[in-house]
C-alpha cells in the first residue's frame, strides 16, 4: 500500500518546525506506524537526507516511549500505543499528518521527540512509598482487598507516555497524576504519606506548567491502558481532604 | 580466525566455603563497612534503571552513598525490564506445597544444564523471598486472591506455585516499584539522574574503575564522571541477533566497552530462544513480540506434512498435519523445555515445512482445547495474550490457529563476576542481565525478575560497602581521563566520518541474520567457522561503507552506528566461545554433540566450566571450573 505522510520537522527547541510532505510506497497493512517511519528513515537516508527523529523502544506497548500525533490524535485513530497500530487502520493512498506532542509542558526536543521529564518530576515530588530496602514486613503481613488490589493495579498499568497531556486542551496532566494518586491510596502501604502525596504531587503539576482540569474527558479517550476517568475524581476527593486537613 | 589463547584458570575466591546455607551470611559478616557518615563522600556510578540499575541506585542512595545514574532512555521507567510478563519467582512456600529455598535453588542449578555455581544460585533463592516483601511495601499491586493474600501460579515445568504475578505486567509493576523507590532518592538529592545519556566508556586508573564517559544524546557533548565504584546494570547483547524481543534501544556498549577495558567476558555463546513469539511479517519487522509460553498447556503445535503447502490450516485435514513435538516427544509433547520446542520449530521451518510468510512459522491451534473446554474457558485462560496477538496479525486465533516462531529472547552470558558481583576490574561491579552469573547455560521462567532485584536491592549493597570500606582510593590522573575520552571522541568522529553508502540497519540486519543462522538455536563447527570468516568482512564493510546522516549532536543513526559497531565485534567472541565449547548444554546447542535421539549432549569432564575472556587478539580464554557438591549433574529426557 501506498500512504502520504506529512510530518513535523523540526532542528531544535529554538528552531521553526513545519510539516513536510513525503509519499511512501510499498507499505504493508501489517506494518507497524513506527515501521512506517522507519521504512520512511531508510527512504531519507539513501537520499542522503537526515531521518525523522522519534522516541521509541520496547515496541510492544508497554515503555511508553513513542508516542506521536497522528491525524490530530494522540496515538493516532486506535486506542493503543503508536507502536501498535498498524497499517490496516489507514485507507491505501490517504494523506496522515505525523505531529509530536503539543503541550506547554513537553518542548520539543527534535522532530517528533518532545521532553516528558516533567513527569518524572511529579513522581519525585511524591508518588512513591516511602519504604527503603529492608524495612519491610512479611509480605502476608497486611491482606489487601481484592477489588482494591485490583483497582490499584489498572491505575499503576500507565505508562508514563504523555498522551492525555497531549490530548488534553489544557495540557494538563491531571489523569497521569490521579492514576499515581489512586494507585498508591488504595492500597494500606504508604498510608501515612497520604495526604502528603496528594499536595505534593499536584503541586508540582502545577509548577511544571501543565494546565488545570475541565473535565473533557479527552485523556481518557486516548489513554493505551484505559486509565478510569473516575481516577480524576479520587485525585480531587484525596486533595481536598488533604487541604482541608491542612 | 577461530583461534584463542588458552590463559590461566581463573576462581571465585569471594564465595565463603562452609554449608551452603550460611555463606552469605557469613560473607556479609567478613565485609568492611562504611560508616554511615561517611558514606556521603562516596561517589557511586550506576549505569542503567533496570530493575537491577533502579533498585541498586534507590538501595545506595538511601545507605548514605551519593549516585550518580545514568540510562539511554528519556526515563528511568522505560528499561526494557518493563516488558517482562510473566512473573516473579520466591521461595516463599505460601501455597504449602513441600517449596524451599533448597528446592529453588536446586530448580534453578538443574535448569541451567549445570553450569551455574552452587555458591551464587543458593544466595538468589535465600534472597527471593525478600524481594516480594520489599515489593509489596512499595505498594506493587500483585495478584491477590479474596482473602486478600497473594496469588501465585506454576511456571515453566517446576512443579511448585512459587510465581508471583501482576497480570501478564509483572516486569512492569516491578520496574515501577523500583523507580519510584529511585524517584524519592532523585527527589531527596541523593541520586543525580542523568536521562537520555549513554555510557560510552569505562576510566580505569591505577588499575581500578573511577568513572565512566557518557554521551548526552541530545546535545551530543561527551563528559566524564568520576566516582569510587562503577555499577553496570545495562541489560543483556540479544539485539546482536537484529531481531529480537529486547527493545530496539537494549545494546552491549557499555558491558563491551568495559570488556576492552579489562573486564572478562564469560560465556558469550549462552543465548536462549523463547519457543513462542509472533513470527515475522515481512522484511520491514523491526521487533518481535513474545507470547507467553503458557499457551502450550493448551495449544497443539503442528505443520503441513506436505512441504509448501499453500491451503490454509482449516482446509488442511488431519491426516495431512504433522504434530512434531506430539510425534517425538510422546510423553511431554508440546510441553516440552524451551530449548527443545525452539530447535524443533527451526528444524521444520527449515526443511520447508513452515507456514506463513518466508515459511518461518508454526501453527499453535487451539481448535481441540475450544472444542474439549468451550470458548469461554479459553478466553479466561489466555483472553488477553489472545487479544495481543489479534491486534498485530489480524487474524483471530479462536477460529484460525496461531502462528508462532522462536526469538532471542535473553542472554545468560555476561561479564564475569565474582561472588561479591565484581568484574575482573576493582571496582567495577556488574548486575543483572548483564552479568552471567546465575542462569548456567538456560534461564528458567520467571528468574530474570528475581535475579535483577535480588542484585540491585540485597547483594550488590553489602558487597559495594566491603570495597570501598577496603579500598583507599586517591585522585584520578586526569591523562587517564583525557586519554580515555580523547577515543570516545575519536570514535564518534570516525564514525561520522565515513560518509559511506550502506544504512546502520542494513549492516545490522546483516549481522543478526548471519548470527541467527550460525550462533542460533543449533550450532556447527562449520557454520561458526563461515561465520567467523564473515563477521570480520562485515565489520571492515561497516567502518568503510556506513552512512551517518546528521552531525555529532542529537543523532538517532548515529546512537544506532556506535552500538551497532559493538554488536559487530562482540559477536566474534560469541562465535570463538560457541566453537570452543565442544558440548551441547542447555541454549548452546552444538549438532556434533547430540544423543542418538537429538538431544544436548553434556561433556562434564571436559567443559563443566565458565569460559571468561579476557579482551585480546586473539582472546584468552581463563576456565573457572564448576564444583557441584549438592546437586548432581544428570541427563535430561523428554521423550
Amino acid at each position: 500500500m501506498k500512504l502520504t505522510v506529512r510530518v513535523w520537522r523540526q532542528a531544535g527547541p529554538a528552531a521553526e518546525g513545519r510539516l513536510v510532505t513525503y509519499p511512501v510506497d510499498g507499505l504493508s497493512p501489517d506494518m507497524s506506524f513506527l515501521e512506517l517511519l522507519d521504512v520512511l528513515n531508510q527512504q531519507l537516508i539513501a537520499a542522503g537526507d537526515e531521518p525523522i527523529a522519534f522516541d521509541h523502544d520496547c515496541r510492544e506497548g508497554i515503555c511508553g516511549s513513542c508516542g506521536v500525533v497522528i491525524d490530530g490524535q494522540a496515538h493516532g485513530p486506535e486506542r493503543t500505543t503508536s507502536c501498535q497500530l498498524h497499517l490496516r487502520s489507514f485507507a491505501d493512498g490517504a494523506v496522515v499528518d505525523v505531529e509530536p506532542w503539543r503541550a506547554k509542558a513537553f518542548p520539543v526536543v527534535k522532530d517528533l521527540v518532545v521532553d516528558r521529564s516533567a513527569l518524572d518530576r511529579i513522581v519525585q515530588a511524591g508518588g512513591y512509598v516511602s519504604a527503603p530496602t529492608g524495612s519491610a514486613p512479611d509480605a502476608h503481613a497486611t491482606p489487601v482487598p481484592k477489588p482494591d488490589a485490583d483497582l490499584a493495579f489498572d491505575n499503576a498499568t500507565c505508562i508514563g507516555c504523555g498522551a492525555c497531556v497531549a490530548a488534553c486542551p489544557n495540557g494538563s496532566a491531571t489523569l497521569f497524576t490521579a492514576a499515581k494518586v489512586t494507585h498508591l491510596s488504595l492500597l494500606p502501604q504508604g498510608g501515612p504519606e497520604r495526604a502528603r502525596r496528594v499536595l505534593d504531587m499536584v503541586e508540582a503539576m502545577d509548577a511544571e506548567g501543565f494546565g488545570g482540569c475541565t473535565n473533557t474527558g479527552e485523556c481518557v479517550a486516548v489513554c493505551p491502558k484505559g486509565i478510569p476517568f473516575a481516577s480524576i475524581t479520587t485525585l480531587n476527593r484525596e486533595f481536598l481532604a488533604a487541604a482541608r486537613a491542612r | 580466525m577461530s583461534g584463542y589463547l588458552t590463559g590461566d584458570p581463573i576462581a571465585d575466591t569471594k564465595a565463603p566455603g562452609g554449608p551452603l546455607e550460611n555463606r552469605w551470611d557469613a560473607r556479609k559478616f567478613a565485609a568492611k563497612l562504611v560508616n554511615p557518615a561517611n558514606r556521603r563522600r562516596h561517589r557511586v556510578i550506576v549505569v542503567g534503571t533496570g530493575l537491577a540499575g533502579g533498585s541498586a541506585g534507590a538501595t545506595l542512595a538511601e545507605q548514605g552513598y551519593h549516585v550518580v545514574q545514568f540510562c539511554f532512555q528519556d526515563s528511568p521507567r522505560r528499561a526494557h525490564s518493563v516488558a517482562a510478563q510473566g512473573g516473579i519467582n520466591a521461595a516463599k512456600n505460601y501455597r504449602n506445597d513441600g517449596d524451599s529455598v533448597y528446592r529453588l535453588f536446586h530448580d534453578t542449578v538443574k535448569g541451567g544444564d549445570f553450569r551455574a555455581r552452587e555458591s551464587n544460585v543458593y544466595r538468589l533463592a535465600q534472597v527471593s523471598a525478600q524481594i516480594i516483601d520489599q515489593a509489596v511495601a512499595q505498594g506493587v499491586p500483585f495478584a491477590r486472591e479474596y482473602g486478600g493474600l497473594l496469588d501465585t501460579r506454576s511456571f515453566g515445568g517446576v512443579q511448585v506455585q512459587r510465581t508471583f504475578y501482576a497480570r501478564g505486567q509483572t516486569g512492569q509493576q516491578l520496574l515501577i516499584g523500583a523507580y519510584q523507590a529511585l524517584s524519592r532518592q532523585i527527589g531527596a538529592g541523593n541520586v543525580e539522574l542523568h536521562a537520555r545519556t549513554e555510557m560510552l566508556d569505562l576510566v580505569v586508573d591505577g588499575g581500578r574503575a573511577r568513572g565512566v564517559v557518557a554521551r548526552d544524546l541530545v546535545t551530543g557533548e561527551i563528559t566524564t564522571h568520576l566516582a569510587d565504584a562503577v555499577v553496570l546494570a545495562t541489560g543483556g547483547y540479544g539485539n546482536v541477533f537484529s531481531l529480537s524481543t529486547n527493545a530496539k534501544g537494549s545494546n552491549a556498549t557499555a558491558i563491551w566497552r568495559a570488556h576492552k577495558r579489562g573486564a572478562y567476558f564469560a560465556n558469550p555463546c549462552f543465548t536462549q530462544i523463547h519457543p513462542t513469539c509472533i513470527p515475522r511479517s515481512g522484511e520491514h519487522q523491526s521487533k518481535l513480540t513474545l507470547m507467553s509460553e503458557s499457551l502450550r498447556n493448551d495449544g497443539r503445535i503442528w505443520v503441513p506434512k506436505r512441504a509448501g503447502d499453500p491451503r490454509p490450516p482449516g482446509e488442511i485435514p488431519e491426516d495431512e498435519r504433522d504434530y512434531y513435538l506430539e510425534r517425538r516427544y510422546p510423553s511431554f509433547g508440546n510441553l516440552v523445555p524451551r530449548d527443545i520446542a525452539s530447535r524443533a520449530a527451526k528444524n521444520v521451518c527449515d526443511a520447508g515445512f513452515g507456514v506463513g510468510p518466508g515459511g518461518l512459522g508454526v501453527y499453535l491451534d487451539f481448535a481441540d482445547a475450544i472444542a474439549r473446554l468451550g470458548r469461554p474457558a479459553i478466553e479466561a485462560r489466555y483472553g488477553n495474550l489472545f487479544d495481543m496477538y489479534q491486534r498485530i496479525t489480524a487474524e483471530d486465533p479462536y477460529t484460525v490457529p496461531m502462528r508462532i516462531y522462536p526469538a532471542i529472547h535473553y542472554t545468560m552470558g555476561g561479564l564475569w563476576v565474582d561472588y561479591d558481583l565484581q568484574s575482573t576490574i576493582p571496582g567495577l561491579f556488574v548486575i543483572g542481565e548483564a552479568n552471567f552469573s546465575d542462569h548456567g547455560a538456560n534461564r528458567l521462567g520467571a528468574s530474570a525478575l528475581m535475579q535483577g532485584l535480588a542484585d540491585g536491592y540485597f547483594v550488590l549493597p553489602a558487597t559495594v560497602n566491603d570495597y570501598l570500606g577496603g579500598t583507599r582510593l586517591g585522585d584520578v590522573d586526569p591523562g587517564a581521563v583525557a586519554r580515555v575520552e580523547t577515543e570516545v571522541r575519536d570514535r564518534i568522529a570516525r564514525l561520522l566520518a565515513v560518509e559511506g553508502t550502506r544504512s546502520v540497519d542494513s549492516f545490522h540486519r546483516e549481522l543478526g541474520l548471519l548470527m541467527w543462522d550460525h550462533c542460533g538455536m543449533s550450532r556447527t563447527r562449520e557454520g561458526l567457522r563461515t561465520a567467523l570468516d564473515r563477521v570480520p568482512q562485515l565489520r571492515a564493510e561497516f567502518w568503510r561503507d556506513v552512512r551517518i546522516p546528521g552531525g555529532p549532536e542529537f543523532n538517532q543513526e548515529l546512537e544506532k552506528a556506535n552500538r551497532v559497531a559493538d554488536f559487530l565485534e562482540l559477536a566474534e567472541l560469541m562465535l570463538v566461545d560457541a566453537l570452543a565449547r565442544e558440548e551441547s548444554c542447555g541454549g548452546h546447542f552444538r549438532e556434533e554433540h547430540q544423543t542418538p535421539e537429538g538431544e544436548a549432549l553434556r561433556d562434564d569432564g571436559n567443559f563443566a566450566h565458565v569460559a571468561a575472556w579476557e579482551h585480546g587478539t586473539p582472546p584468552v580464554l581463563h576456565r573457572e571450573q564448576l564444583v557441584f557438591e549438592h546437586v548432581h549433574p544428570s541427563q535430561r529426557s523428554y521423550t
